[in-house]
């Protein structure tokens, strides 16, 4: 297995009249080729920043990015255009990322036409089938526009032309959180028939604890900018380390009334990411906080083999 | 038989691939314009309009500026469908006559405004930043002036011929446009779609071209057909204080101005041009009203 994406220091800030607002703040991680990496954190913690820099689709502040062993930090306007047929988006709502004034084949012939992948039109119209085909979308939509079709149907426009380059790496952002809980299900699905069939590697973004433990084997869990836990899908919902995770997984929601569990709610006000103070981010509204943690930045560390927190008082709180 | 075969390659090319395409919008639109059934009203009076701009010959008989001194100020008769004016002209030829001044200034203002303020309105949302600054405090500068101050002062300068007339007109709904361009730039730019062709590499005039103005000519062409009403308005009110076409070009401002005299003894002098504006007016605005709802791919019927 090789690593397909490998993220180090990765920063991104954004400049605010009140000041710099630290949206992705010191982020590492590698993605094996193939594999999925679930991000999960709340709204605003920047999870869909972070998917965003490392397909350049906002340029980053500080660090690195490598693809496929490749630097690809600093890119010419030639060799983005390149790197952007290697890895592609799929974005949450698919009723705004569509353009209302194209049809469902124009749609899907778009990155097609960019890269000229196809000599004319009956080979585009070809490959368009082709990759309807792939993603179940009838052919009959071909010449429907956007509005006139359901958000699943949507959204497999979206994937049908993520795939239209046959890329490697596709950074999905909750591209089923906009959807009915009948078709989530569905889309997911073929997303992972998707992975198995093209080798593909996903970034995939989800506040939504449920669908991040179906398809991913890695997860990171962001706060405010900075990543707090790092592991393996099967550790992370066993052993979840970091009171932040703590907490997340305590608010899924279970159709079953189990005894004994309980709920942790959390109080406090999310701390402004806009030049944030040192200390742990999470400590105002953390219930194990320390003065420690009010000082130092926690750095990432190896609790366990293979899974990663970032927490000063991770050993009290778990007893290891 | 050639044509069997044709038909047969054709149903067999479909099977296996698919004409890239979109089953037109335009007939969407249609259908949805047509229903509505005000604006369908106001676009038989603009094309009534139109027709009589282009073919004033073929509605009526008389010469629109042959004055007939025995035959002054007559009502409206059979012979004299609004009667006559004060130097014996057919009121009706002059009204229809007038149409072609009118649209020609209201056509061609909105041409000139139009494109010019698409322009500096899609540089300055495109580019925005101090670009954007600069555009946008030129056009502040220009609605900071009244329009019909800056319609007296500008004809006055460079005297009252319908050219001119155009120009003071168009300097003075440029702003409209550029307002509005800006704007849906801005929100076309900001939009989802946008950062999707980013994300498969599209280039930057691709974006514009294909993604952008698409998505911004509705409230565009709304603007254009709404001021056309405006600018006809102006245009007549220009003319009536005597600052718009000169004499005795037949044009509805200036003969409801010269009218004015004979209010009080013979009234059709001053209504039927009066009523024709309006009926103008309220056409324009009718059907630009019902553009806006077709043109909107979101309204669903």
């Amino acid at each position: 297995m090789s690593t397909l994406v490998e993220v180090q220091n990765l920063k991104k800030y954004f400049k605010t009249p009140r000041g710099l607002l630290h949206a992705v703040d010191d982020i590492n991680f590698k993605i094996e080729r193939g594999q999925t990496l679930g991000v999960v954190g709340e709204s605003g913690c920047g999870k869909s920043t972070l998917g965003r820099t490392v397909i350049h689709l906002h340029e980053r502040t500080d660090g690195k990015i490598f693809f496929d062993g490749r630097d690809v930090s600093d890119l010419t306007k030639h060799e983005l255009k390149e790197f952007r047929s290697h890895v592609q988006m799929i974005f949450q709502d698919p009723f705004s990322s569509l353009n209302p004034r194209m049809s469902v084949s124009q749609l899907i012939a778009e990155p097609l036409l960019i890269y000229k992948t196809t000599k004319n039109s009956a080979e585009l119209g070809k490959e368009v089938g082709r990759l309807m085909d792939t993603v179940g979308l009838a052919r009959r939509f071909a010449n429907s526009y956007p509005h006139e079709l359901d958000g699943g149907r949507r959204q497999r426009i979206g994937i049908a032309r993520a795939l239209a380059l046959n890329p490697e790496f596709i950074v999905c952002d909750e591209p089923v959180s906009a959807l009915d809980v009948s078709i989530q299900a569905q889309i997911l699905n073929l997303m992972q028939d998707l992975q198995d069939e093209f080798d593909l590697t996903y970034m995939f973004i989800t506040h939504n604890m449920s669908v991040v433990k179906h398809i991913s084997d890695n997860i990171m869990i962001m706060y405010l900018g900075n990543m707090v836990e790092f592991s393996s899908a099967e550790e992370i919902f066993k052993n979840r380390l970091h009171p932040y995770t703590k907490a997340l997984l305590a608010a899924v929601p279970i159709p079953e009334i189990i005894e004994g569990r309980k709920r942790q709610l959390l109080t406090g006000e999310i701390t402004s990411p806009i030049d944030p103070k040192p200390g742990c981010r999470f400590a105002a509204r953390c219930p194990y906080a320390t003065d420690i943690c009010y000082q130092e930045n926690p750095q990432l560390e190896e609790a366990i083999e293979g899974h990663f927190v970032a927490c000063h008082n991770v050993k009290e709180i778990n007893q290891l | 038989m050639a044509a069997i075969k044709k038909n047969k390659q054709a149903v067999n090319a479909s099977s296996n691939e698919i004409a890239v395409g979109g089953h037109g919008q335009a007939k969407e639109i249609i259908g949805r314009f047509m229903r509505n059934k005000a604006a369908v009203f106001g676009l038989v009076i603009v094309a009534f309009l139109l027709f009589a701009a282009m073919f004033p010959q073929l509605l009526t008989k008389y010469d629109p500026i042959a004055q007939d001194l025995r035959a002054r100020f007559l009502p409206p008769s059979s012979e004299h469908l609004f009667g006559t004016d004060e130097y014996g002209r057919d009121i009706f030829a002059r009204v229809i006559y007038g149409c072609r001044t009118s649209m020609e200034i209201g056509i061609v203002t909105v041409v000139i405004s139009c494109v010019i303020g698409v322009i500096i309105g899609a540089v300055a949302g495109f580019y925005s930043g101090v670009t954007d600054n600069l555009l946008m405090r030129f056009i502040d500068i220009l609605m900071a002036i009244p329009n019909t101050l800056l319609g007296i002062s500008i004809v006055a300068a460079l005297g009252s011929t319908i050219p001119n007339l155009i120009i003071a007109l168009s300097i003075g709904s440029i702003a409209g446009y550029a307002r509005v361009t800006r704007v849906s730039v801005l929100s076309a730019k900001g939009s989802e779609y946008v950062e999707a062709a980013y994300s498969t590499g599209a280039s930057d005039a691709r974006i514009i071209f294909k993604y952008i103005l698409p998505n911004c000519l509705a409230p565009i062409i709304v603007q254009a057909t709404m001021s056309i009403a405006t600018t006809i308005m102006s245009a007549t009110g220009l003319s009536f204080l005597g600052l718009g076409v000169p004499p005795p070009t037949p044009e509805w401002g200036s003969m409801a101005s010269s009218a004015r005299a004979y209010i009080r003894d013979y009234w059709w002098l001053v209504t039927f041009p009066g009523l024709a504006i309006m009926t103008a007016a309220f056409s324009f605005n009718l059907f630009g009203d019902g553009l806006r709802d077709a043109l909107d791919p979101k309204l669903k019927t």
